[in-house]
């Protein structure tokens, strides 16, 4: 083996620069498609966890006919007295924490401009709202028995040019099926790092909301977090019925899941396309080799090497060029990787599609899964490609291999 | 002892529509120990002649044995297992292997037979004695002469102790020194070893060294030495 090695070796030192270049091609494709499956995975994760924590919880709990898309606060779409049935349900081992929402949709209006907006009223204590309390840009968060206080996203302020302190006009469409209108104080003004979640949802604290919106102690949901997410089905069922919709995250985000499940195939065959273009590449510089040696390939069968071992010699030839290849390029697509996967790469805002909340700063992530499959994908290939160049060097008759120099 | 024989061979090469009748009916012995010229003009089938008894090529009728051993049906991996322990080669161009040192070369075939590193280092120090070029060991071919690059390409083609050896005009782009020298080694070797030489030139000044001569012509044997 290490005879095969030292030839392999030495024959691509003949035409060093004719490997290096090939070689290059594989390190290059390597590093792109390593990049873009920590892309991939950076992207998915941003946009599982944005949208879990942001929007969906790990569970929500909801009437029977609740309907998620009219954010109606009529009494026969809420939940009856949410904070005892909160308390209960993070009483439970698995539960990090349990809070009641309401949702109410309305329109923001400061002089002649105005916004729609979803008016979510929060237990401002909750550590469910930690996002947006460490999110805060200026002012302070809400307070439990703040009647005034509101709190805006960042981009929504930007637009209307709001600063904390200032008044605002909300409507908000009432359980009877009217409209209210109060004015409220800008007390802080926040920013979750996604655009499109940010700009369009105003917060007032639980009670302040229920009172405005005419929905008394009603809630449109109890949002749970778990300790792991993981555990929701499990949670789910033990607090299912009682007139109740219990919806776990992936319910609650059947497209992100399937997108989810989707990325590894999708990655898989990037692979095979871009791998399968950089293994022409070695097959092309092996091919050249072959012709270039028949005379000495006729020798090595006149002393006797068999077709099997010159097989091997130029397999190893592959090889060794695939491994110098493939670990430069993985070199590079993990320095890649790891800089913008602390850096970030921004795409702004991309607005919601399909219920899947993106931040506007993806962070590529390498999984350790990613980076073997990809080695070992790129290894079989361009190994795999290279039997072809390599038979055809076996099977030359040592003759015509010898011939042309008498 | 019989090494090799030759019985009524043809050899037709065929390119496109073309035929080429390089051997015509040709039958040949070749005994232990013999140091046999194959001379005649160019195109007279003396390479053709040497590729049969090598079993690099296979005849188009008739029949090759080689000790004893009948190879027309070999497969091609057969053949290369044959040639492997029984017959060594020395081309007309210097066919050493480029990226191989001097002792690298000699110990392809050794290697190509199992042989152990300590069996092989000896044997190849041994050989490289034999064809005065010890201090040469670690040259690559490019940095020797051609002499000295054919004087390789004999102590590989005796590395496994072949019973025969096939030189294909070995000193034919070599000057006269030079050419001498390999013969003379080629010589030596014979009568120390007792390893039985073919070669092919249409070099006089070689063909004094051989202890018989046979003279082909239009692919057929005209004269042997051996049977006045
Ligand atoms: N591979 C081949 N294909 C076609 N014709 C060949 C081939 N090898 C040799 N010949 C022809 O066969 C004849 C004998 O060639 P060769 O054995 O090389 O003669 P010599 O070695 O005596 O010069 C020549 O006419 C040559 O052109
Ligand atoms: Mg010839």
């Amino acid at each position: 083996m290490t005879n095969y090695l030292k030839m392999a070796y030495r024959n691509l030192g003949r035409h060093r620069r004719r490997s290096i270049l090939s070689g290059l091609a594989l390190a290059v494709g390597t590093a792109l498609l390593m990049f873009i499956a920590a892309f991939f995975e950076g992207e998915m994760r941003s946009s599982m966890e944005t949208t879990l924590r942001l929007d969906s919880g790990h569970i929500q709990i909801r009437d029977a006919d609740y309907d998620p898309d009219k954010l109606s606060v009529a009494w026969e779409y809420l939940i009856e007295n949410p904070d005892q049935a909160a308390a209960q349900i993070e009483a439970l081992d698995q539960v990090q924490t349990a809070t009641p929402r309401l949702i109410a949709s309305g329109i923001v209006s400061i002089r002649d401009e105005s916004a729609g907006v979803q008016i979510m009223g929060i237990v401002p204590g909750s550590e469910a709202n930690d996002p947006y309390r460490n999110g805060l840009v200026a002012g302070s968060f809400l307070a439990a028995d703040d009647r005034e206080g509101i709190l805006i996203g960042y981009p929504l302020a930007e637009s209307l040019a709001l600063n904390v302190g200032d008044q605002i006009n909300l409507l908000v469409n009432t359980s009877d099926g009217d409209v209210d209108e109060q004015q409220f104080t800008v007390r802080g003004i926040f920013t979750t790092g996604t655009t499109a979640y940010d700009k369009g949802i105003v917060f007032l604290p639980l009670a302040k909301a229920q009172s405005f919106s005419g929905a008394e102690n009603r809630a449109s949901m109890i949002f749970i977090l778990l300790k792991d997410r993981e555990m929701a089905d499990e949670v789910a069922a033990a607090i299912q019925g009682g007139g109740y919709q219990v919806k776990t995250w992936s319910e609650l985000n059947e497209l992100l899941v399937l997108i989810n499940d989707f990325s590894n195939a999708y990655i898989f065959i990037l692979n095979l396309i871009v791998l399968g273009v950089t293994a022409t590449v070695i097959v092309n510089t092996l091919l050249m080799s072959v012709f270039e040696r028949t005379r000495e390939i006729g020798i090595l069968t006149a002393i006797g090497m068999k077709g099997r071992q010159i097989i091997t010699l130029f397999l190893t030839e592959a090889s060794l060029l695939a491994f110098g290849g493939i670990a430069f390029g993985s070199l590079l697509g993990w320095a890649l990787s790891a800089y913008f996967g602390s850096v970030g790469v921004y795409f702004g805002d991309l607005g919601i599609s399909g219920g899947m909340l993106l931040q506007d700063r993806i962070y590529p992530y390498l999984t350790l899964n990613a980076t073997i499959n990809l080695i070992v994908t790129a290894f079989i290939i361009t190994v795999l490609a290279s039997i072809y160049p390599a038979r055809l060097a076996s099977r030359m008759e040592p003759v015509e291999a010898l011939h042309g120099a008498n | 002892m019989e090494v090799a024989k030759i019985n009524n061979v043809t050899r037709v090469y065929k390119i496109g529509a073309v035929e080429t009748r390089a051997l015509n009916g040709v039958s040949l012995t070749i005994n232990t120990g013999e140091f046999t010229s194959l001379v005649g003009p160019s195109g007279s089938g003396k390479t053709t002649l040497l590729q049969l008894i090598g079993c690099l090529d296979q005849p188009t009728s008739g029949s090759v044995v080689i000790n004893g051993k009948e190879t027309t049906n070999l497969t091609r991996n057969q053949r290369a297992d044959l040639r492997k322990g029984t017959i060594g080669f020395v081309f007309q161009f210097f066919a050493l292997i480029p990226t191989l040192t001097a002792y690298e070369n000699v110990e392809m075939p050794l290697l190509l037979n199992g042989k152990t590193p300590a069996e092989r280092k000896q044997r190849v120090m041994e050989l490289l004695e034999g064809v005065d070029l010890t201090d040469r060991a670690h040259h690559r071919p490019d940095q020797l002469s051609g002499g000295q690059q054919q004087r390789v390409a004999v102590a590989r083609a005796l590395a496994t102790n072949p019973t025969m050896i096939l030189a294909d005009e070995p000193t034919a782009n070599l000057d006269t020194v030079n050419g001498e020298q390999v013969m003379e080694i080629m010589k030596r070797l014979n009568e120390k070893t007792g390893t039985t030489f073919v070669f092919a030139t249409h070099d006089p000044r070689v063909i004094k060294y051989a202890t018989r001569v046979v003279t082909l012509q239009d692919g057929l044997i005209v004269k042997d030495s051996k049977e006045h």
